[in-house]
């Protein structure tokens, strides 16, 4: 297998006036070709960070402070803005929770597909507002030439993020990166974007990050999956290893307090406390105060250690003896 | 003070349902503005735009019971709930306290019902006022409307908090003090501290990540027993729902198509559109599938489909549904539905 | 069940309420601290004035007309050195600008005040009744908007006549406006937040949740708008001194001072006018230099 990128030990600080903020703090990862990889954690656990670290994106006061992102052999951290720039919609895209951060309000559809592909790449005008005809009837939009006519603000919320979509697709770009792009949509419609990017990674070979929070997402999309935790991967492996027998105590009770896995009506499962500020992290392993299983050794920093073929969790006493039936 | 209701209530039989909604509407108009009022004196065709956000919602909830709101965006579920709080005033149609009209009862009384449904709101920045003191947040309507003695009022709040898991040692701090899933558990705090019966709960837990949602259901599964509490939970997480209602309403622009106890919704659902709806959720079960799809985008509510609401996205929809709106009937005990195959069977 | 274990709440170091957040955040830019500093050193000038003024300009029996129009640092025939120059009559400059501060400071957050209250309570009206309250209420706005301020004010003081109060009356009337406009944008945004529905679903009566919930939380662009407004006031009061219909000739303001001064300004006699109007630029600007940095502290969407 072939990898489309390769994270290594990345590292996004913010300087803030309160203090230094470690939002990704060594997060390495490999995305296979035509490969979904599912990015989940609770929110500020640096998901998004990591995300616009890949793309050249982080806002000051943060920074990428260490660490390689390998795409084809070049390391993204240290290439020029122009040569990211010339990645960035072209051969790496991204897709954002709110798709009005891709779309430009005041200007109409056609204009901005057509500008886009225009951008990169040296066709006419004609074969141009073909691509993106092409790209709006990818992501399931009906009529595409009559919709190309309209302005963002004419279409709906789940319209608007397919829109969103297929201009991230108009370069046929190697990777995608998608930010929770169906938390804010309602349950039919974000089956019908899950389904049509289910689709277009199976026929067209484009390699995945997709971020969320819902696990039942990266159940049904992803084959493989991160649990992000305080700005690490406390968790990795296939999806199906992860989610049937999880290793990290923070993984087991995430999936352990998902309603569907708790019996009707009784307490749910829950894991105590709430997530630390990362200003103040504890020393040693991060999610120690909320952990049943915390003794004197995870006051050391845990690694991620490799415990089971292609799986990896970050915790000295992971949760082995429940071997997956 | 509390009497009144009290006393009534030992009179009214006991399957009266303590919250029941008759025909219940709620029309938004969209008011033209001058240029719109002009042309449409000179004749064009322009004409003031209305939103059926609740459209003739028939409703009994009995005491104790949890009944979950299902829907999409815009159905129409916050509308409801705002009505069945009394903090907006139905178009038509009544909402009754006890079997009671409230339209018909005396201000006292009519304060005494407000006061004891309450409401727990989706944004836990939003929902409290950012400029008070928690202690007065929960504090302040139980001191004004009297409900405890100057002396006690300390314990009072510092009890309200503790119940909903709250230290009261942080009584004088400031909302933006706290994180999202502590500040949902003031609002707890302060509609519980005004001794509920009723409680309208409008995406209490959408905004919390997966394991403080887990913490809030907990703690709303046992106030309820603590308390005897009611609960309307409005959800669009069916997995929420699933997990705690007794009984689940589905409404699909502004009408309820379906209606059963939870168990039946989820193992014989009858509405296409509760179908179409179970089928679309994600489920951690389910690895690397397909996801199945509902067609089509939900209608605007301005202009909803004729007849059956759903028919432009159902995929049994025939000529009936396009121009007779389907009763809800009874299709089996307890279990009502909003669909014109009933009828074919 | 362990939810009945309490949460801890975050640790902060001191008690932060959000006053302290924003006395620190305002203190973060030196030139509004500067611009602080500098109009509370004018404040206390004027309130002091009657002890530290060399002079009382308008005691007629410390004023001595043949000191009139004294070049800065010169020495008067009563002994008192005029550090800013004296005027045709004779009064001392430096206790002129003194004492005018005190009138023009006085007339400008007084009218300020009395508007803000006025335009306040209407705003608040007008966005929580909406409907036809509003619609009056926003109508007379933009009547009082789309009116050339200055004009206005002439008019009504042609109307009422010279005179301190009523300069203030013409002053209220014609900036009410500004915080009712104000106070209705942030209390319509304010009022859709589920803390106003909360404090609805607890029964508590209208006048109880404007003034304990809306309006507290309408302040911060009120702040901003009252203290670029006081600036106005006062450049207001000066320009309609200046031109003869704002206060009695017998108390002047700085804008009077300044008009006193005009016609000496082309015989070389500049300082009769020119200190004066440096007072009342300093003073301007100082209010000016606040209120920009406020806005930029109160503005919730300029914070994370
Ligand atoms: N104050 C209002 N003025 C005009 N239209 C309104 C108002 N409140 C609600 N509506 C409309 O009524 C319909 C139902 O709104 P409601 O807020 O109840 O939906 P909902 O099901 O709670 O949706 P969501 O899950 O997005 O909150 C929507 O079309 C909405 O635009
Ligand atoms: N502009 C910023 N300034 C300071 N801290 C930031 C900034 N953006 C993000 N962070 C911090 O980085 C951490 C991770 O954020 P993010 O990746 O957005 O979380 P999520 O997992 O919800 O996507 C959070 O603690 C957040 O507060
Ligand atoms: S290292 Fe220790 S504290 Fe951290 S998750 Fe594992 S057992 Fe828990
Ligand atoms: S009435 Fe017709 S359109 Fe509506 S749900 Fe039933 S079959 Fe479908
Ligand atoms: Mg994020
Ligand atoms: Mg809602």
């Amino acid at each position: 297998m072939t990898a489309t990128l390769e994270v290594r030990d990345l590292q996004t600080h913010f300087f803030t006036r309160a203090g230094v903020v470690k939002a990704v703090d060594g997060v390495s990862f490999t995305v296979g070709r035509g490969k979904v990889l599912g990015l989940v954690g609770e929110s500020g656990s640096g998901k998004s960070v990591t995300g616009f670290s890949i793309i050249g994106l982080v806002d000051a006061p943060g920074r990428v402070v260490g660490g390689q992102i390998l795409y084809q052999g070049r390391n993204l951290a240290k290439i020029s803005e122009e040569e990211m720039r010339q990645l960035r919609g072209n051969r790496i895209a991204m897709i954002f929770q709110d798709p009005m951060m891709t779309l430009n309000p005041v200007l109409r559809v056609d204009t901005q597909m057509i500008e886009t592909v225009l951008a990169h790449e040296k066709v006419d005008r004609e074969t141009a507002r073909q691509r993106a005809r092409d790209a709006l009837g990818m992501v399931g939009i009906p009529s595409p030439d009559e919709r190309l006519k309209s302005y963002p603000h004419q279409f709906s919320g789940g319209m608007r993020q397919r829109v969103a979509i297929a201009i991230a697709l108009l370069h046929r770009p190697e990777l995608i990166i998608a930010d929770e792009p169906t938390t804010a949509l309602d349950v039919t419609i974000q089956g019908q974007i899950l389904a049509e990017v289910q689709k277009l990674a199976a026929t067209t070979g484009t390699s995945l990050i997709w971020i969320t929070h819902d696990l039942s997402v990266v159940a049904g999309l992803a084959d493989d999956i991160a649990v992000m935790y305080a700005g690490r991967i406390v968790e990795e492996g296939e999806v199906s290893a992860v989610l049937d027998a999880p290793l990290h105590p923070y993984t087991v009770g995430l999936i352990g307090s998902v309603p569907s896995r708790n019996k009707r009506g009784e307490p749910l499962r829950q894991i105590p406390g709430m997530t630390p500020s990362l200003l103040k992290l504890p020393a040693g392993c991060a999610f120690r105060s909320r952990c049943a299983r915390a003794d004197e050794v995870c006051l050391q920093e845990p690694a991620l250690f490799d415990l089971r073929p292609g799986q990896r969790a970050r915790c000295f006493h992971p949760h082995l003896e429940e071997v997956a039936a | 003070m509390s009497a009144v209701l009290d006393q009534q209530s030992a009179t009214v039989a006991a399957d009266t349902p303590i919250i029941e909604l008759r025909n219940l509407s709620r029309r938004f108009e969209k008011k033209l503005d001058f240029a719109g009022k002009l042309a449409k004196r000179l004749g064009a065709p322009v004409r003031e735009e209305t939103v059926h956000a609740v459209d003739r919602v028939n409703l009994s909830i009995r005491k104790g019971e949890v009944v979950g709101l299902v829907g999409e965006s815009g159905c129409g579920k916050s509308t409801l709930g705002r009505m069945v709080a009394g903090i907006m005033p139905p178009s038509e149609g009544t909402v009754l306290w006890r079997g009671q009209d409230v339209r018909s009862l005396n201000p006292a009384e009519a304060r005494e019902a407000k006061l004891r449904t309450q409401m727990i709101f989706q944004d836990p920045y939003a929902s409290l006022n950012p400029r008070m003191r928690v202690e007065d947040i929960v504090g302040e309507a139980p001191q004004f409307h009297g409900l405890v003695p100057a002396r006690g009022f300390d314990t009072y709040v510092d009890e309200q908090m503790r119940r909903a898991g709250l230290d009261p040692a942080f009584k004088k701090r400031y909302p933006h003090q706290f994180s999202g899933g502590q500040r949902q558990r003031i609002g707890i705090a302060r509609a519980l501290a005004v001794k509920p019966e009723f409680i309208v709960c409008d995406e209490a837990v959408a905004a919390l990540d997966v394991s403080i949602q887990a913490q809030i259901l907990n703690l709303f599964m046992r106030l309820r027993q603590e308390l005897d509490l009611t609960y309307l939970f409005i959800s669009h997480d069916l997995s929420v729902v699933e997990h705690l209602s007794d009984r689940v309403v589905i409404m699909y622009l502004g009408r309820v198509v379906e209606q059963a106890p939870a168990e039946q919704v989820f193992a014989r659902a009858n509405h296409p559109y509760t179908v179409s709806l179970l089928s679309a959720v994600p489920r951690i079960e389910a690895r690397k599938r397909a996801f199945t799809t509902v067609q089509g985008e939900i209608p605007s509510p301005l202009n909803p489909p004729s007849g059956c609401h759903f028919h432009p996205r159902c995929p049994h929809a025939h000529e009936r549904c396009k121009v007779e709106v389907p009763a809800l009937k009874e299709i089996a005990p307890g279990h009502f539905s909003a669909c014109h195959l009933n009828d074919r069977a | 069940m362990s939810d009945v274990t309490l949460d801890k709440a975050p640790v902060a170091p001191k008690e932060e309420t959000p006053f302290r957040r924003f006395v620190s955040e305002f203190m973060a830019s030196k030139i509004a601290v500067g611009g602080l500093l500098v109009f509370s050193i004018i404040v206390v000038v004027a309130l002091l004035a009657p002890w530290i003024a060399p002079q009382n300009p308008y005691d007629l029996g410390q004023i001595d007309i043949m000191d009139g129009r004294l070049e800065p640092g010169e020495v008067g025939g009563s002994g008192i050195t005029h550090w800013l120059g004296t005027d045709d009559q004779g009064r001392d400059m430096l206790s002129g600008i003194m004492y005018g501060l005190r009138i023009s400071l006085t007339v400008g957050a007084g009218s300020a005040l009395i508007a803000c209250l006025v335009g306040a309570s209407l705003g608040l009206l007008a966005a929580y009744a909406g409907g036809r309250t509003d619609t009056v209420i926003m109508r007379l706005v933009d009547l009082q908007l789309s009116f050339p301020t200055i004009l206005a004010a002439l008019m009504i003081l042609a109307f009422l006549g010279k005179g301190i109060m009523n300069v203030v009356i013409a002053l209220v009337i014609v900036e009410w406006a500004y915080y009712a406009r104000t106070v209705r944008g942030s209390a319509l945004v304010e009022r859709r937040r589920e803390y106003i529905e909360a404090a609805q679903c607890l029964a508590l009566p209208t006048r109880r949740i404007l003034f304990r919930h809306l309006l507290p939380n309408c302040l911060p662009p009120l702040i901003v708008v009252g203290t670029i407004q006081v600036a106005r006031a006062i450049a207001l009061e000066a320009t309609l001194s200046f031109l003869g219909l704002g206060v009695p000739i017998t108390e002047p303001s700085l804008g009077l001072l300044i008009a006193n001064g005009y016609e000496y300004m082309l015989s070389g006699k500049y300082w009769i006018s020119f200190y004066p109007g440096v007072a009342l630029l300093v003073t301007i600007v100082s209010i000016n230099l606040m209120g920009d940095h406020l806005r930029d502290v109160l503005n919730p969407r300029l914070k994370k």
